[in-house]
C-alpha cells in the first residue's frame, strides 16, 4: 500500500469528524506544550543558577564553619584571627586575598522608604576577591574599618529602590537598624538572578558590623571567609594550605575531622546540578502526565472510530485488505493525530516559555529561556510514540475483526 | 475432466455455529460445482443457509468441514492473509447495500481492490476503464451520495470487475433497487457474463432475479433441496 495514499485517506477520515479530531489533537497539544514549556523553564532556571555560580569565578574559595560530611559537634566559629592567619603569606602563600564577612539581616531606610535586607560587613579586600567595580565613589577603606565608620556602599538596584536614583547619591544619609550611615559608593550594575543579585548588596565596614549587626556569640566571629587564589590552577594547593592553617588555629588534633568546610565553585556547581536535575525531572514528569492523558484520549477516539467503521473494515477485507493493511490504516490515523498535536504543542510550548521569560524579566528576575533542540526532538518522538502506543490496540482490534462479522455489523 | 473446466468445486461442505450451548447447523454437507462462465443462482428462504454458503464461496468464512476448490486451489485450508489474497484476485463482490466508501469518489472506490493488490502504475486507468464498462465514464469523480441507487450498484459492479476475478458473487444485487434499476443491473451483470465470460453467482430469494440463471440451486435447512437447469 502506498504511504502517501494512506496518509491522504487518514487525513480525509480525520477531516470527516473535524470537531472530534480537533479535541483529540488538543489533548496532545496540551501535553506536548507542557513538556516543552516546563522542561525549558526548568533547564533555564538551572542555567541561571549555574551561571550565577560560575560568575563567582574559579579562583574564589568559600570557607564556612562546621562540617556536614563528618560528625563534628560544637565546631568553632570562624574568626577575624583565622582570616588574619590566612592572610599571612608565609603560612598560605597561594592565597591572594582574604575577605572575612559578617552578614546579618537588618532594616535599611531612607526617609519614609525602608526595607529588610541582608547587610554584609566586609574588609577592603572583599572588593578584590569579588572583582567589584565602582560606578561612583569608593569601596570601604582600611581607615574606615579601623575607625568603625558609619559608612555604606550600595548596589545600584537597592539605591534606586531606596533613594529613587542610583547616581549622585554620595554623601546621602541612610539608616541601618536605626543608625545613620553615610553613602560613600555605588557599585557597578552587574545584573543578576532571583537567587543572588549583587546589585542589591549593602556593604558596611566589618568592624561596624560587629557592633551594629546581630551575629554570633563571639565578638570576633564571622559568618564565612572568602579567599581568592592568585592562580586558579593552584586552588588545590591553596585549599591544602588553608586546611593546615585553620587546623592549627582551631587546635584540631591529628586524625580528627575538620570543623570547617572549604567549598569552591565545583562544589557549588555539584550541589546546584543535583537541585536542578530534580527540578527538571519533576517538571518533565508533570508534562509527561498530561501527555499520557492526551494519549488515552487518542485511544478512546480510535476505539469509537473502529466501532463506527466496522462495516467499512469488513468491506475492505472483502476487497482483499490483509490484516496489516487495516492495522496500518488505523495506526496512520492515530499517529497523524498525535504528530499534528505534537507540532502544534511544540509551537504552543515555545510561546508559553517566551511569555514566562517575559514575565520573569518584567518582575526583575531575568530568565533567559531557550527551547532546546533536545526537548523539541523529545516531544516529537514522544508524541509519535504516544500515537503508536495508544493507537495500536484499537488498530489491532480493527485488523482482527472477522470479515463476515464486520460486514454483517449494523 | 469435464468438458468445461470447474471454477468452483464444493464437496460435502458443512458449517456449524456454536450459539451458547446450542449447535446451529447452518450447512449440512453441500456438494456442487460451477463451470467457468456459468450463471448460477442460489435460492432459498431465510435461514436456509444461503448466506453462509455465500460467505464460504466468497472466502469470508471458513467451513467446519468439507473441501472447497476455487480454480483448482483448495481454499478451505488457507490462512487469513492467503484468503485476503484470494478475495482480492479471484472474487468480485456485489452487495445488496452497495457498500461503497461514502467519502471517496467512484474512481477511488473502484481503485480500492487494485490498491490492496499492490498495483500502482496504471491503477487509475484501469479503474476508469471499469467504470466506463458499466456506463459511468462521465461520473468517475462523483461521490456515492451524488449518485442514484442504480448508479451506486454500477460502481460496486465496476469495483467487483476491476481485478478481473474468476467469479462475481452477487448477494441480492437488486434488493435495494426499484424494479427498473434492478432490471438494468441484472442486464449489466448478464452482459458482462456474455462479453467477458465472468462466472456469475447470484444469491437471492427473488424468483424473477433467479430466472435469468442457467441453473438454480435450491437450499433448505442447510442442504440442497433440488437443482433446476434452465435454457
Amino acid at each position: 500500500m502506498n504511504i502517501l495514499l494512506n496518509l491522504k485517506e487518514a487525513l480525509q477520515s480525520l477531516n470527516a469528524n473535524k470537531l472530534r479530531s480537533l479535541l483529540t489533537i488538543l489533548g496532545i497539544v496540551i501535553g506536548v506544550a507542557s513538556v516543552i514549556a516546563l522542561l525549558s523553564i526548568g533547564e533555564s532556571a538551572g542555567d541561571s543558577i549555574t551561571g550565577e555560580i560560575e560568575s563567582i569565578g574559579t579562583n574564589v574559595i568559600y570557607i564556612l564553619s562546621g562540617n556536614d560530611s563528618d560528625d563534628v559537634t560544637n565546631p568553632k566559629d570562624l574568626t577575624l584571627q583565622d582570616a588574619e592567619a590566612l592572610a599571612n603569606s608565609r603560612r598560605a602563600p597561594e592565597v591572594a586575598y582574604v575577605a572575612p564577612v559578617i552578614s546579618g539581616g537588618s532594616e535599611i531606610s531612607y526617609g519614609a522608604e525602608g526595607r529588610e535586607t541582608s547587610i554584609s560587613g566586609v574588609t577592603p579586600d572583599y572588593q578584590f576577591v569579588q572583582n567589584i567595580t565602582m560606578a561612583e565613589g569608593d569601596f570601604i577603606s582600611e581607615a574606615q574599618v579601623e575607625g568603625r565608620s558609619a559608612v555604606v556602599v550600595l548596589g545600584p538596584e537597592i539605591a534606586q529602590n531606596l533613594l529613587g536614583r542610583s547616581s549622585g547619591i554620595i554623601g546621602s544619609a541612610v539608616r541601618i537598624g536605626g543608625y545613620p550611615f553615610r553613602v560613600i559608593g555605588v557599585t557597578e550594575a552587574k545584573g543578576g538572578s532571583a537567587f543572588n543579585n549583587p546589585d542589591n548588596n549593602v556593604f558596611i565596614p566589618i568592624s561596624t558590623a560587629q557592633t551594629r549587626l546581630p551575629h554570633g556569640d563571639s565578638p570576633n566571629a564571622v559568618q564565612f571567609i572568602l579567599v581568592s587564589v592568585a592562580q586558579a590552577e593552584d586552588a588545590d594547593q591553596a585549599i591544602q594550605q588553608i586546611t593546615d592553617v585553620l587546623r592549627s588555629t582551631h587546635r584540631i588534633p591529628p586524625r580528627s575531622p575538620n570543623d570547617f568546610s572549604i567549598l569552591n565553585q565545583q562544589d557549588f556547581l555539584a550541589v546546584a546540578a543535583s537541585i536542578t536535575n530534580v527540578l527538571t525531572i519533576f517538571l518533565g514528569g508533570i508534562g509527561a502526565i498530561s501527555l499520557l492523558v492526551g494519549g488515552i484520549g487518542i485511544m478512546n477516539i480510535m476505539l469509537v472510530s473502529v466501532t463506527e467503521r466496522t462495516r467499512e473494515i469488513g468491506l475492505r477485507k472483502a476487497l482483499g485488505a490483509r490484516k496489516k493493511d487495516i492495522l496500518l490504516q488505523f495506526l496512520t490515523e492515530s499517529v497523524l493525530l498525535s504528530m499534528i498535536g505534537g507540532l502544534l504543542g511544540i509551537a504552543l510550548g515555545w510561546a508559553i516559555a517566551l511569555v514566562v521569560s517575559q514575565i520573569a524579566t518584567r518582575s526583575g528576575t531575568p530568565l533567559e529561556i531557550t527551547v532546546t533542540a533536545n526537548s523539541v526532538l523529545l516531544a516529537t518522538l514522544f508524541s509519535a510514540a504516544v500515537g503508536i502506543f495508544f493507537g495500536y490496540y484499537p488498530a489491532n482490534r480493527a485488523a482482527s475483526l472477522a470479515p463476515v462479522e464486520a460486514l454483517r455489523y449494523e | 475432466m469435464a468438458e468445461k473446466e470447474n471454477v468452483i468445486r464444493i464437496e460435502n461442505l458443512a458449517k456449524v455455529y456454536q450459539m451458547g450451548e446450542i449447535q446451529v447447523h447452518a450447512l449440512r454437507g453441500v456438494s456442487f460445482s460451477v463451470d467457468r462462465g456459468e450463471v448460477l443462482a442460489i435460492m432459498g428462504p431465510s435461514g436456509s443457509g444461503k448466506s453462509t454458503l455465500m460467505n464460504m464461496i466468497g472466502c469470508l468464512d471458513i467451513p467446519s468441514s468439507g473441501d472447497y476448490f476455487l480454480e483448482g486451489e483448495l481454499v478451505s485450508s488457507l490462512n487469513d492473509d492467503q484468503l485476503a489474497l484470494v478475495r482480492n484476485r479471484k472474487i468480485g463482490f456485489v452487495f445488496q447495500k452497495f457498500n461503497l466508501l461514502a467519502r471517496a469518489t467512484a474512481l477511488a472506490n473502484v481503485e480500492l481492490p487494485l490498491r490492496y493488490a499492490g498495483i500502482n502504475g496504471d491503477r487509475k486507468a484501469r479503474a476508469q476503464k471499469a467504470l466506463e464498462s458499466v456506463g459511468l465514464g462521465d461520473r468517475i469523480y462523483h461521490q456515492p451520495n451524488e449518485l442514484s441507487g442504480g448508479q451506486q450498484q454500477r460502481v460496486a459492479i465496476a469495483r467487483a470487475l476491476v481485478n478481473e476475478p474468476a467469479i462475481i458473487l452477487a448477494d441480492e444485487p437488486t434488493g435495494n433497487l426499484d424494479s427498473k434499476s434492478g432490471e438494468e443491473i441484472m442486464k449489466l451483470l448478464l452482459d458482462l457474463n456474455k462479453t467477458q465470460g465472468t462466472t456469475l453467482l447470484i444469491v437471492t430469494h427473488d424468483p424473477e432475479v433467479a430466472a435469468v440463471a442457467e441453473r438454480i440451486i435450491h437450499l433448505r435447512d442447510g442442504s440442497i433441496e433440488g437443482q433446476e437447469v434452465r435454457s
